[in-house]
């Protein structure tokens, strides 16, 4: 992230400490991880130990060290969506994508991830891509998903 | 300034009186009273991560298991440090820290007096670290150096610097000092000394007058720009100082 980026977001934030996390979210919208460099040079501006920032990146699933594809698949492996074959959907997007879960494709286009139930059980098994939710899952139709992001 | 407040309650029927707000575990054992406890010192703020501490307080009538080193102290209530409920969740505890710190003497022997010869859980391979937070906190609160802290959560959680690179210790050795369970250690070399854990290596002064090396360089800088000392206030080692 270069210098100027950065500057514009902690200024938007008075460069407070306490708005630390929100900082962060910026950099990880803008960025799709959290560079070390950036990191460092956060920690610098807001006069606080990197010891700090550290912890609260490492902390929340929302944020990654490393870098992450441009689409982010999370599949739901809550219970519902565990019944109706949520596991079988994510070994197909395992496969096809050649990743594990957490993983990142090496061309940058997916990051593949799970997560514990999106509070939407009816629609199980569930796949949410980026911001967009597809229900109702098998492998076969969570295969073809993959086909509309570049 | 305005008086303390002082409160008077009861821990195990004898009446103590402490200022209002202060935590109960001080408290307690302030008079005496025996309650053991891994995570909680003096010297830094409590974090209640250890659960060893875990008393009985009654409050209007209703009692609950609460951890004294974190529990702010208040008028009327009634403290029972030892009960069956108490034991009972402390050997349980006591169970998963030995799992978690199988080599750490002062958990065998919390266990040992418990009654507990062996942990029913598998053994974890964590170092002995338990996580009680207490190097993290004196890095932090005491020293100033915040050189270390927590790492991720859940399962994962884990204590060290940031990006495992310790620039910013000073190898001052109060995390070694503090650490109940003995999992950070530190090791002197010649001139050099290391604290194991954060992989961390320096230099040593070495005294002007009796030529001993006494501590890392990089800390006492750190402390003369830290406290606008004299440059030439750490030349000799404590040993010589004292004896000028």
């Amino acid at each position: 992230m270069k210098k100027a980026q950065l500057e514009k977001i902690l200024k938007r934030y008075d460069y407070q400490d306490s708005d630390l996390l929100a900082i962060l979210q910026d950099v990880q919208t803008q960025e799709n991880y959290l560079p070390r460099k950036t990191l460092e040079e956060v920690a610098e501006r807001l006069a606080i130990p990197l010891a700090r920032v550290y912890k609260l990146a490492t902390f929340y699933r929302t944020f990654s060290l490393t870098p992450r594809g441009r689409h982010l698949i999370n599949v739901c492996l809550g219970t519902a969506c565990h019944v109706r074959g949520a596991t079988m959907v994510l070994e197909r997007l395992k496969r096809d994508l050649g990743v594990k879960a957490g993983g990142t494709t090496k061309d940058l286009r997916f990051t593949l991830d799970t997560v514990r139930c999106i509070g939407c059980c009816s629609l199980g098994p569930v796949v949410v891509i980026n911001e967009e939710i597809f229900g109702k899952l098998n492998q076969e139709k969570a295969a073809k998903l993959l086909k509309e992001y570049n | 300034m305005a008086d303390k407040e002082m409160v008077r309650f009861a821990i195990d029927g004898q009446e103590v009186e402490a200022e209002k707000g202060t935590m109960l575990l001080p408290v307690a054992l302030e008079y005496g009273f025996e309650i053991p406890h891994l995570c909680y010192h003096e010297a830094v703020s409590p974090y209640g991560a250890c659960r060893l501490c875990l008393v009985e307080v009654t409050k209007r009538g209703r009692t609950r298991l609460t951890t004294s080193c974190n529990y702010p102290v208040d008028e009327g209530i009634d403290v029972t440090t030892d009960s069956e409920d108490i034991q009972r969740a402390r050997r349980m505890i006591l169970e998963l820290l030995l799992a978690r710190a199988p080599h750490s003497e002062r958990i065998k022997k919390l266990a040992y007096e418990a009654g507990i010869k062996e942990t029913r859980f598998s053994l974890m391979d964590v170092g002995d670290c338990i996580l009680c937070g207490l190097c993290e906190r004196v890095c932090r609160e005491v020293v100033g150096a915040d050189a270390i802290s927590f790492i991720s959560r859940g399962d994962k959680r884990d204590v060290g610097p940031p990006f495992a690179d310790p620039i910013a210790c000073i190898a001052c050795g109060a995390c070694v000092y503090i650490c109940p369970t003995d999992c950070i250690k530190m090791e002197e070399r010649g001139d050099e000394r290391t604290i194991v854990k954060w992989n961390r290596t320096l230099k040593m002064q070495e005294c002007k007058s009796c030529g001993k090396p006494f501590a890392p360089l990089f800390q006492l800088n750190w402390i003369i720009d830290k406290v606008n000392l004299p440059k030439d206030f750490y030349d000799l080692c404590p040993v010589c100082r004292a004896g000028r």
